[in-house]
């Protein structure tokens, strides 16, 4: 029975992972020929949520009902099937085909008189798809050279292009995942100005953001996600980004940590001058940053703002992936044109942001995870040969430190847990005693026990006169550590507070890109 | 040289360049669909052996040439098996079934006949004339068209270049990789089989000769197109045909010409090609890479 | 959309599989039984008795002290290929072109001892083995630096060059270097201050030399490289994560030119087993597939030297049995060693097949 008013009505959806909750009975609804927002922090379990809806993954209970209709789907066909369409974060366009032939993929039509062929073998009848494309096309103002190739485009035209994918599905309900995180400011405006042309047309749309501007000017509507539930539901014309903010916040469980008294300022160990960044490479502009001996030094801010990119910047100046323009100074020193490895042999240590990926061999054991980096120490290396005895002793000393569990120097790295993992890159990153100490996200994935003991070893860290620069996604981490916070939202530094300065909820309405 | 000699020179060309079109056509369809093809090679040993056997069995060429199809599909079975099902590292398998292939033949052969060398010889009348020429030059085409022009050429370029926007259409990857591994068994197979009874009349050890390894150049150096694909064939079958001529052959001097660095060229180019050096040849984006649902 | 100019593939992993626990450990163990009971299965199929043929390759592999020797002169080769292809995996590389490399080696051991052919007795050798090592190092530089500072995939470029190192290497044996009173295409002989003498009083006419001891040596030596000095480590942290290397900053593009010249300089010692310890020349394709075989033994092994050693000497013993099948038995030829070989190397990569067998044991405990 079709619902004259939701397009889709989402009720106590719950999906459990391994060990977190990802949804806890979250409803949501959203008005026929609506542009619905969908906010929240990372992690909040909005893309889940999503993914169910569009058949990604299957949700352990609640039900979902599109246009009144409960649906039962396994994969993303039943979803197309039932007029949903989605864009995702990353493109599903193969780059050196055409545009036409990446929206007809998997819904080719046929040559007519070919019918007696298997479907696969039967001849696509491009003139007929670009006559009904060019039709859906003109209807909603979103032209398209059919025949370049993809990887030819700019951003904002291939995500015209899966638009049009799903519009040639005839799709009703088309949900849009942070659609704008890639689009110059431009084509973000080209983008809303299409969507509401889409919505005039009685197209459903549904868009997850971060961004609070986004939603207050060009959503009928918003769904606030906070730890997995829906914090709150509102109509945008009631609303203020405030009491967005607030609701994406809101108040978790404070941390606890005792940060002792600060110690005097002394000489700058990072300053960043200037620092730029392509847009196509990740984007980054005009950043300056100073972090003195002493200090915590926090950046707020949603993922993806620019973060990760000024600290691949800080650490590889020399490559040109990582910076386009601006000067790095380590204490006191001109790195700009210097290597990784003779940065940090000044007496810098850098918790990564992902350990996995650039802090660990998980294949190997503790011994050469500690050794990663520090492989060139006269410590630990005379003459090119590695002192095995040396670094024995001090693998040993740091599982003592470090309370390191198991207590085991030659066990592979992939089999200690996340805290216990983490602990290993900060007893080797803290073993040159930095001066300066890089932490990004150093408690992601980590268990409780060992979130407060990294925590004390920060803090040590800058009772001893070091400078720490602190990257989280973690609000409540960056408010309790940092001496002073800096936000940033898409590839700039929006806003400086001291600590106490700021509350929560006004960093969180500039990490949405509010004033 | 003559117009007689370069005629001659054409036709040799020909004749040499075609079991490098199937067996290179066989690798594009594969490694287009994502799925690299260095098995090229063993797929080609068992063509040849499995026409020359039933050739020599039921004094049918055809019944021979359908049997190098179905040997060159079943080694591809045993290689998709380990690699879209098992998920064995591509260029690992791709190494074993050449050493697989290349050490059955023997064996049928000492089984069969009682020689391990090569099988018996066929009559002349028994053999393939210039039919899988023609048929090369017919599968070129078919190729081209059929990725250009139809659905399922469309799902197999999309297959190489973004998987996950090929699943995410509702096309299943797996399948598709699957039937282009299967083609491409076909396709050597018949690479084979023109050795052993069109060119010659018996299949005999080593006598690949490596050209699975050179139609994988030819599909570097064709950029992974039909078209380009089959002239890089053919100027390679030229440097063949040239080399065969111009052996022992002395032109300027006291010395026979070096025919040495006409063989290598078909592999000096490729590399230059692949290092940038001499235009750019691009790999679909997914080569290699297993695909997981 | 990733790198235009970089043929994409996986990287290489360095320890065959990530699978924890006694599996990875018994895994070659488990390939090898499968790999045989397999190849005996298809000498069956042939109407032989498969206890004939395990009783035959035992027989002629180590039932004399000459079927020993020559186990391990076929061995020796399939060591240093095998070493080979297990340190540029090691590296996160595939070193498909050790056959190449061994050709490059080979020839200019030989090169070194026909140019200078009276060097004295004492250094001869000296020279002999550094110009193989120098001849494979050579071949392999290439492949490593188009890799590292062009950006093209190994695996073809290893696979192109074992092509033209065969039409090079020709081209000098017959025109440069060719022994005018031999049908046969391959060079003068090096002097004899080359030749290694072979242990006759122990293992009779088997044509084992120093080479072997050689290849033990730089087992250990590689051993102690890989798992004892910085730059080994800086190496195997590359093959294992690039990224967390680049991030403690090695810079991997040198690591991997370091990775494919030791490589091939491995590669180029088959030369000494050949040239000085077998042939006395440089005879045109002299090597049966070491180069891909050097593929299995590395496989087999999971890259360590230790384990290389042990794979090289069974498929050195499955070489020299299967040879005595032509004679033996009505059906089953040498060749059964190349089946043999494909098979284990089929099963111990078939990653799917080991994670089922992990998940079965797992479903057993619960």
């Amino acid at each position: 029975m079709a619902d004259p008013t939701w397009a889709i009505r989402i009720e106590g959806l719950t999906k459990r992972f391994r060990h977190v909750v990802a949804n806890a009975g979250v409803d949501l609804r959203v008005r026929r020929g609506s542009i619905h927002g969908v906010i929240g922090e990372n992690g909040a379990g909005k893309s889940t949520a999503m993914k169910m809806l569009y058949g990604l993954i299957k949700p352990d209970s609640g039900k979902i009902f599109i246009e009144g209709e409960e649906s039962h789907w396994r994969t993303p066909q039943d979803a197309i099937r039932a007029g949903i369409g989605m864009v995702h974060q990353h493109f599903m366009l193969a780059g050196p085909h055409s545009a036409l032939d990446n929206i007809l993929l998997g819904a080719e039509p046929s040559v007519p008189g070919t019918g007696w062929l298997p479907r696969a073998l039967r001849p696509v009848d491009r003139t007929r798809a670009k006559e009904k494309l060019e039709a859906i096309a003109q209807r909603y103002g979103l032209p398209v050279d059919w025949e370049a190739k993809v990887e030819d485009l700019p951003v904002g035209i291939q995500q015209r292009i899966e638009i049009l994918k799903l519009l040639y599905r005839d799709a009703r309900i088309l949900i849009l995942d942070e659609p704008t995180a890639v689009l110059t400011p431009q084509e973000v405006v080209a983008l809303f100005d299409n969507l509401r042309k889409l919505k005039a047309e009685g197209k459903t749309i549904l868009i997850i953001t971060h961004k609070l501007k986004e939603v207050m000017s060009f959503t009928d509507r918003v769904t606030v996600f906070r730890a997995g539930r829906v914090s709150g539901e509102v109509e945008t014309a009631e609303t203020n980004p405030q009491e967005l903010a607030n609701l994406m916040v809101g108040r978790k469980v404070m941390l606890q940590v005792d940060v002792p008294p600060q110690p005097a300022l002394g000489e700058a160990v990072l300053k960043v001058e200037n620092l730029g960044l392509a847009r196509s490479l990740g984007k980054l502009e005009s950043v300056d940053l100073e972090v003195r001996s002493g200090e915590v030094v926090g950046i707020a801010g949603v993922e993806g703002n620019g973060q990760s990119e000024l600290l691949q910047a800080v650490l590889h100046p020399t490559d040109a992936d990582c910076r386009s323009s601006g000067s790095i100074q380590v204490f006191g020193q001109n790195v700009t044109a210097w290597t990784t490895a003779r940065i940090k042999s000044l007496g810098v240590g850098v918790i990564p942001e992902d350990r996995h990926r650039e802090g660990l061999l998980l294949e190997a054991p503790m011994t050469e995870n500690y050794l990663l980096g520090l492989h060139s120490d006269p410590n630990f290396s005379k003459k090119g040969v590695i002192q095995r005895e040396a670094l024995e002793t001090a693998c040993r000393k740091a599982i003592q430190e470090f309370d390191i569990r198991p207590a085991a120097i030659d066990l592979e790295l992939g089999r200690y847990s996340g805290g216990n993992q983490q602990k290993v890159i900060i007893a080797r990153e803290f073993e040159r005693n930095p001066r300066f100490l890089i932490a990004a996200q150093p408690t992601r994935g980590v268990d409780v026990g060992a979130i407060e003991f990294i925590h004390q070893r920060i803090l040590r860290a800058r009772t001893e006169g070091a400078g720490v620069l602190l990257v989280s996604s973690e609000l409540d981490e960056v408010l309790a550590l940092s001496d002073r916070i800096l936000v940033m939202y898409d590839g700039r530094v929006v806003g400086q507070f001291l600590r106490g300065q700021a509350t929560e909820q006004e960093i969180g309405l500039l990490m949405g890109g509010g004033k | 040289m003559s117009f007689d000699s370069v005629m001659d020179l054409l036709a040799s060309t020909l004749r040499v360049s075609t079991p490098l079109l199937f067996a290179a056509l066989g690798g594009l369809v594969s490694e287009r669909s994502g799925v690299v093809n260095i098995a090229l090679e063993g797929m080609m040993i068992v063509g040849a052996l499995a026409a020359a056997v039933l050739t020599h069995a039921t004094g049918s060429p055809w019944l021979g040439w359908g049997a190098a199809a179905g040997a060159g599909m079943v080694l591809a079975a045993i290689y998709g098996l380990s690699v879209i099902r098992l998920r064995a590292d591509q260029i690992v398998a791709g190494t074993a079934i050449n050493l697989l292939a290349a050490g059955s033949a023997p064996f049928v052969c000492k089984v069969l006949y009682g020689a391990t060398g090569q099988t018996p010889a066929l009559e002349l009348s028994q053999r393939l004339g210039e039919s899988p020429l023609i048929l090369a030059f017919v599968c070129v085409a078919v190729v081209a068209l059929w990725l250009r022009s139809t659905a399922s050429g469309l799902w197999l370029r999309v297959a190489g270049e973004h998987p996950q926007a090929l699943s995410t259409a509702g096309v299943g990857v797996v399948r598709v990789r699957w039937a282009a591994v299967l083609l491409s068994g076909v396709l050597a197979g018949w690479g084979g089989a023109t050795l052993s009874i069109s060119l010659s009349s018996a299949f005999s050890r080593g006598m690949t000769g490596g050209r699975g390894f050179m139609a994988l150049a030819a599909l570097i150096f064709g950029k992974w197109k039909p078209v380009p694909t089959a002239a890089a064939c053919l100027l390679f079958g030229l440097a063949d045909a040239l080399q065969i001529r111009l052996q022992g052959v002395v032109l300027w001097g006291t010395e026979p010409v070096p025919v040495q660095f006409i063989q290598i060229l078909p592999y000096a180019v490729t590399i230059l090609v692949l290092a940038g050096f001499v235009g750019q040849a691009r790999a679909p984006s997914a080569l290699g890479r297993p695909f997981d649902t | 959309m990733s790198d235009p100019k970089m043929a994409p593939m996986p990287a290489v992993k360095a320890e065959g599989s990530g699978l924890s626990g006694w599996l990875p450990r018994l895994q070659p163990f488990v390939a090898v039984l499968l790999g045989l009971s397999l190849g005996l299965a298809v000498t069956a199929l042939a109407g032989e008795s498969p206890w004939l043929v395990l009783k035959v390759l035992v027989q002629s592999s180590v039932g004399t002290a000459y079927d020993l020797g020559m186990t391990l002169f076929y061995a020796t080769p399939l060591i240093f290929t095998g070493l080979s292809v297990a340190i540029a995996f090691q590296a996160g590389l595939f070193n498909i072109g050790a056959e190449g490399q061994l050709a490059f080696g080979a020839l200019a051991a030989a090169a070194m001892g026909i140019l200078v052919p009276g060097a004295p007795a004492w250094i001869a050798p000296v020279l002999g083995v550094f110009a193989a090592i120098a001849g494979g190092a050579l071949w392999g530089f290439i492949p490593g630096y188009l890799r590292a500072r062009r950006g093209s995939h190994e695996v073809i470029n290893t696979i192109m060059l074992n092509f033209v190192a065969a039409g090079l290497t020709s081209w000098v044996t017959l025109y440069l270097l060719r022994s005018e009173d031999s049908q046969n295409p391959e060079t003068k002989s090096v002097g004899a201050g080359y030749l290694l003498s072979h242990w006759t009083s122990v293992f009779g006419d088997a044509p084992l030399s120093l080479a072997f001891v050689l290849a033990l040596l730089a087992a250990m030596a590689m051993g102690f490289f890989l798992w004892r000095t910085t730059a080994g480590f800086e190496l195997r942290a590359v093959g294992q994560n690039e990224s967390a290397a680049r991030a403690a900053g090695i810079d991997a593009a040198k690591v991997r030119i370091l990775a494919m010249v030791l490589a091939g300089g491995l590669a180029g010692m088959v030369g000494v087993a050949e040239v000085m310890g077998n042939a006395g020349k440089f005879r045109m394709n002299f090597s049966p597939d070491y180069g891909f075989i050097g593929i299995a033994v590395a496989l087999l092994g999971r890259n360590r030297p230790l384990g290389v050693v042990g794979a090289a000497l069974l498929f050195g013993a499955l070489q020299k049995g299967t040879g005595a099948l032509d004679f033996e038995t009505e059906h089953v030829t040498r060749e059964l060693s190349s089946i043999i070989q494909a098979l284990v190397i089929l099963s111990v990569s078939a990653e799917g097949l080991w994670t089922w067998m992990r998940e079965r044991k797992k479903g057993a405990q619960a």
